[in-house]
């Protein structure tokens, strides 16, 4: 049923949103596919095992992660042929079971795997309650399923069901689950084909089979299935080529915007009524919300377990859950509406009416008609229900009896003082104090039980204690008889209404405190300035708003859960109870006890969930060992992202921190360095500078003896200023902070380069350098493997006699560039070769003059490259110091 | 009769400062000298400089935030006298306007030549035709000698040639010549300049494995010599 309206060219931004997260989701999880049927027997577990031989054939890794033949011969040949990955063996009470082993499959890595039977309940002990969540598992590590659905299986259509057939189904699943599927095939067959299938034992043993088809598999049920098998599927395939024009942003009509809301308690006319609005939200394509206010009323045990299953169903349909607390269930109803911009409200057909429901209860529907205003009110009719009218648990009669004693005595104590005064004030005003007692005594929480009771003893005590004719219970004047009915009355009425006065004042600070806490958490989180106060003020404030023990696990730095709880939990944790932990934080889901999933946990874990990753985990486990309730919940969910944001917000500002902290010694470093090569250069310049000078302008003048003088001058200074960028070198590689400036050049252009460099030095010496192949153009930093080639050189020249040759051969092997340097030297003793490269090492009995730097530096200035240096001794006589660089282009 | 150039020169050591006087009169420079960023900005404003040398290391103000500073309104050659290991600094202050560059510490005669080679700037080069050694070129007929034989070369290098010719003496950095034989897009891709550039050598310099006229300043860029 579609508002269709002007026509409004206008897809709805909202729309196209969700559609493309959902879309983002769909990527990087695996992809369902479902075969769906009307009912057993039509060939949809077949249907799945041909489809993934078939895909065998494409190559595609399949495996069965779990199939129900039913001993069906033909279904049984399928399976050979595809692996079946073994069941995971689970005991309940002293029974062996069999189900889908998750992990086993997800270790495996398949493509796709068959698990038949998607609507199936695990026992208990699984890690997940139902079978569809085994499966939205093995989605999420980016395996694709194939699975089996009957039509009866599905949530929404149960009561159909059951109206087409008779049979209620108790194996079910929530529509979100089928919506989720991204393919459906439905393996259709008509009635007669099944029921002859039937009569062949195809289906079912000769036996069964005659049962069934006088039971379920009648013609007139099977069509009525297969119809609404056949609905289904065309609707979706509708639904889909709506998402599908909306997010191509073709024009169409323009959805008018309902959205609904369904209040709901806790009895099974509710879970109808849930279905209902869902069908009545699908059809009009309209958001909804189910909305349960919590009265004075208090709601027993069993209805409890009722209510927790419709909100269940109703968020399982899609709906929005919210709780809230009022006594007036109508304005409750109608504050959220506003919130939430509502326009229809959905309530069920009210209760007979009765005297009572009208004296005391609140008439919902004229209450919501009241105060609607624009909101739609629709009533659900139709969907029989059984009357209820429960006296007890319209007043709240469970109070406790020694409240009734309490106002008993209380009763006995103002007739006692009434008595004494009685003959100056007169009997009528006695009734008159009896009445304010009444009055007051809500505001010492008593409920409506005792205050009638109250009422009750205090009337007949003003009749047979001061009504004349005094102790007798008889009345003697009839204005007297109207005023004991009348004080009853005013007396009950005025005790219920202050009661319910002082309820809903109750509610309210309810309310308020559940803001308030929330309020306070968030302060003083803000006000929190590391990890460590933040998961104390969690801690604290958690235990004081829910009363339960706190656990808190953060991620490790590698990302991994860490294996050691915070000092401020208040439990500790041992090896399980750290595994299902660690479940929790890599599936980003809440599990343990009270919930679907790993519901045998002791305590409840929730993630903490950061913008791109899983900060850690949060467990709690009640004082009372009860069940949060709803607004509960709803509060601790709340505070669960509070103090997520709070962790994220701190985790940023650490490493804002550590890298302030890291450029600030980096700057530092630098400065100090600069001052002190300063310091050093200045007068060393000063030295060469003049000398060079005087070596220039004398040379003309022709004065040798100065000359050469000053030219001794030149040399030391030139030494002393080697030794000094050598230290300077020292200094910045042990610093850590040097940085490679990598950059294209050429080799040849290095070497070149080193030769001008190393001119005066290479006065008695000769250097040859030779290329063995072509060396293409690789990233390095120049000026450090010129620093270090001259390094190398240097040493060579140091210990090679006059005229010998130092050579250079240069090649490229697989991206590696290879430089050989050798000269005719004395080489190295055979201890000394792995020595060489350290700091400030000098081969014992070499003449003096050198610091030992000059090689470790060039040690240190390959490394920086990621490259090797090793010496060896020549065979010929002499050393080779081979050093490797790898030939990055990045 | 030359007027005589005026060089000033910038240095927070007082040591520096007057060694480079002496030397530098000596060369029938007039010198004239300050010792931190507030004084240079007068001396450079008040004496109509022909040459500035800098020292990248000032102390009050950064030595790369004065030249930026002389820049803005002064086209005069400036020489920035620098550390080992900074070339860093020396490319950003060559990019910010520095014309050329010296380590210290210095070879008086190095130091000479490229105070003449960048002075050489403000003479605008007439000639048509460029000879040292054993290269010649001629600018109107794009033909270029080696050793009296002509030599092809592919536009790029002819391009490259001339960049360096008109600079001839003074350093450039990579970025700079990427800048202006292919164009500001890019400035990042060294890999072409290398392989031009050697290519360049090969045929022009006598001997490829030792480079006399196109020299590598190293991590800075390239610098063509000045042959007698």
């Amino acid at each position: 049923m579609h508002m269709e309206d002007q026509n409004e060219i206008r897809p709805d931004p909202d729309n196209l949103l969700k559609l493309i997260n959902d879309k983002e989701k769909k990527k990087r999880t695996g992809k369902l596919k479902i075969f769906f049927g009307m009912c057993a027997g039509v060939g949809k577990t077949y249907a799945m095992l041909e489809a993934a031989n078939k895909a065998k054939t494409e190559g595609i890794n399949v495996i069965i992660g779990l199939i129900e033949t039913h001993k069906r011969s033909d279904t049984e040949e399928l399976t050979i042929g595809l692996e079946k990955v073994p069941l995971k063996e689970i005991e309940y009470r002293n029974v062996k079971f069999y189900e889908m082993d998750i992990d086993a499959i997800i270790r495996m890595k398949p493509e796709l795997v068959l698990v038949d039977e998607l609507a199936h309940t695990n026992i208990e002990g699984s890690r997940h309650t139902k079978r569809y969540q085994d499966i939205f598992e093995l989605l999420d590590n980016g395996i694709n399923v194939f699975t089996t659905l009957n039509v009866q299986h599905l949530e929404s259509r149960i009561e159909t069901v059951k109206q087409i057939t008779g049979a209620v189904v108790r194996e079910t699943i929530p529509d979100s689950v089928f919506d989720r599927a991204d393919e459906i095939e439905l393996i259709d067959i008509t009635p007669e084909e099944l029921i002859k299938r039937l009569a062949e034992g195809k289906v079912y043993t000769r036996e069964k089979s005659k049962q069934a088809v006088q039971n379920f598999f009648r013609k007139g049920n099977l069509t009525a299935l297969r119809e609404m098998a056949l609905r289904l599927t065309a609707e979706r395939v509708d639904w889909q080529l709506r998402d599908y024009i909306s997010e191509k942003k073709i024009t169409g009509t323009w959805k008018s915007r309902q959205r609904l809301l369904v209040a709901i308690g806790p009895s099974p006319y509710s879970a109808e009524l849930i279905r209902w609005t869902r069908r009545l939200a699908y059809s009009m394509e309209a958001p909804w919300t189910a909305v349960y206010v919590e009265t004075e009323q208090s709601v027993s045990e069993k209805n409890k377990d009722q209510l927790i299953s419709n909100f269940t169903l109703a968020r399982e349909l899609g709906a929005e859950v919210i709780t809230t607390s009022d006594n007036n269930i109508a304005r409750g109803l109608i504050r959220i509406a506003k919130d939430k911009n509502i326009t229809q409200i959905i309530i069920g057909k009210p209760r007979k009416f009765d005297f009572f429901s009208m004296l005391f209860g609140n008439n919902l529907v004229k209450e919501l008609l009241k105060i609607s205003g624009d909101i739609d009110i629709n009533i659900a009719g139709g969907i029989k229900r059984k009357p209820r009218f429960d006296l007890l648990h319209t007043f709240n009669f469970y109070s406790k009896p020694s409240k009734y004693l309490l106002s008993a005595l209380i009763v006995f104590v103002v007739a006692i003082s009434n008595y004494l005064v009685y003959e100056d004030i007169g009997y009528q005003t006695v009734a008159l104090l009896f009445l304010l007692t009444i009055a007051l005594l809500p505001l010492f929480n008593f409920g409506p039980g005792p205050i009638l009771l109250a009422a009750f003893l205090s009337a007949a005590t003003w009749d047979y204690f001061f009504i004349p004719p005094q102790f007798t219970l008889h009345i003697g004047r009839i204005e007297d008889v109207v005023m004991l009915i009348m004080y009853f009355l005013l007396a009950l009425v005025t005790g219920v209404l202050s009661a319910r006065i002082r309820t809903q004042e109750k509610f309210v600070r309810q309310r308020e405190k559940k803001t308030n806490a929330l309020y306070i958490l968030t302060r003083e989180l803000s006000e929190a300035n590391d990890i460590d106060a933040i998961t104390e003020i969690s801690v604290k404030n958690i235990k004081n708003v829910f009363s339960t023990d706190v656990l808190v696990i953060y991620s490790s730095p590698k990302g991994a859960l860490s294996a050691l709880s915070h000092s401020a939990s208040t439990f500790p944790i041992n090896e399980n109870e750290w595994n299902y932990a660690e479940w929790v934080f890599n599936n980003s889901q809440k599990a343990g006890r009270f919930t679907n999933t790993l519901p045998l946990a002791d305590a409840t874990y929730y993630p903490l969930i950061g913008k791109e990753k899983v900060l850690g985990i949060i467990g709690i486990k009640p004082l009372d060992n009860q069940r949060m309730s709803f607004d509960q919940q709803d509060l601790f969910n709340n505070f669960i992202i509070q103090i997520a944001v709070a962790l994220e917000r701190e985790l940023l500002n650490e490493k804002a921190k550590e890298t302030f902290l890291l450029t600030e010694s980096e700057k530092l470093y630098k400065t100090l360095f600069n001052s002190i090569s300063h310091e050093l250069k200045t007068p060393l310049t000063a030295i060469i500078s003049a000398s060079s000078s005087i070596i220039e302008t004398d040379t003309q003048t022709g004065s040798g003896f100065i000359t050469s003088l000053t030219r001794e001058i030149g040399v030391a200074a030139k030494r002393l200023n080697t030794l000094v960028e050598n230290l300077l070198d020292m200094a910045r590689l042990e610093s850590g902070i040097m940085k490679l400036k990598a950059d294209w050049y050429d080799i040849k252009d290095l070497f070149q380069n080193i030769q001008v460099k190393l001119k005066e030095d290479l006065s008695v010496h000769k250097l040859k350098t030779a290329y063995r192949n072509e060396i293409k153009l690789f990233k390095f930093d120049f000026v450090l493997l010129e620093q270090a080639f001259i390094n190398i050189i240097r040493n060579c020249i140091q210990y090679s006699p006059a005229e010998s040759i130092i050579l250079i051969e240069v090649y490229s092997e697989e991206d590696i560039c290879i430089i050989e340097i050798s000269d005719n030297g004395p080489g190295f003793p055979d201890n000394a070769l792995q020595k060489v490269f350290d700091k400030f090492y000098r081969v014992p009995g070499t003449k003096t003059g050198g610091t030992g730097l000059g090689l470790s530096i060039a040690k240190g200035f390959i490394d920086a490259h990621n490259g090797l240096i090793e010496v060896n001794n020549k065979n010929t006589g002499g050393a080779v110091f081979t050093i490797k660089i790898p030939m990055r282009n990045n | 009769m030359d007027i005589k150039q005026n060089i000033i020169v910038i240095d927070d050591e007082p040591q520096i400062r007057k060694i480079l006087r002496i030397t530098l009169e000596s060369e029938d420079y007039k010198v004239i000298t300050a010792e931190n960023a507030e004084q240079a900005i007068v001396v450079v404003g008040t004496s109509h400089p022909n040459l500035i040398l800098l020292d990248l290391g000032l102390p009050d103000r950064d030595g790369l935030t004065l030249l930026k500073e002389i820049r803005s309104w002064c086209a005069v050659p400036v020489i920035i006298l620098s550390v080992r290991n900074s070339e860093e600094d020396i490319v950003t202050a060559l990019d910010s306007g520095a014309d050329d560059y010296i380590t210290k510490p210095f070879n008086t005669a190095e130091l000479l030549a490229r105070i003449r080679a960048n002075l050489r700037k403000s003479q605008i080069p007439q000639e048509s035709v460029f000879k040292n050694s054993y290269l010649s070129v001629d600018f109107a007929s794009h033909i270029v000698m080696k050793n009296e034989e002509e030599i092809k070369l592919t536009n790029i290098e002819y391009s490259l040639l001339l960049l360096f010719i008109k600079n001839i003496g003074k350093v450039l950095t990579h970025r700079h010549i990427l800048k202006e034989i292919w164009g500001p897009s890019y400035i990042e891709h060294t890999q072409y300049l290398r392989v031009f550039v050697g290519q360049l050598r090969k045929k022009i310099e006598d001997d490829d494995s030792d480079n006399k006229m196109i020299l590598t300043e190293s991590g800075v860029g390239y610098r063509m010599q000045i042959l007698k």
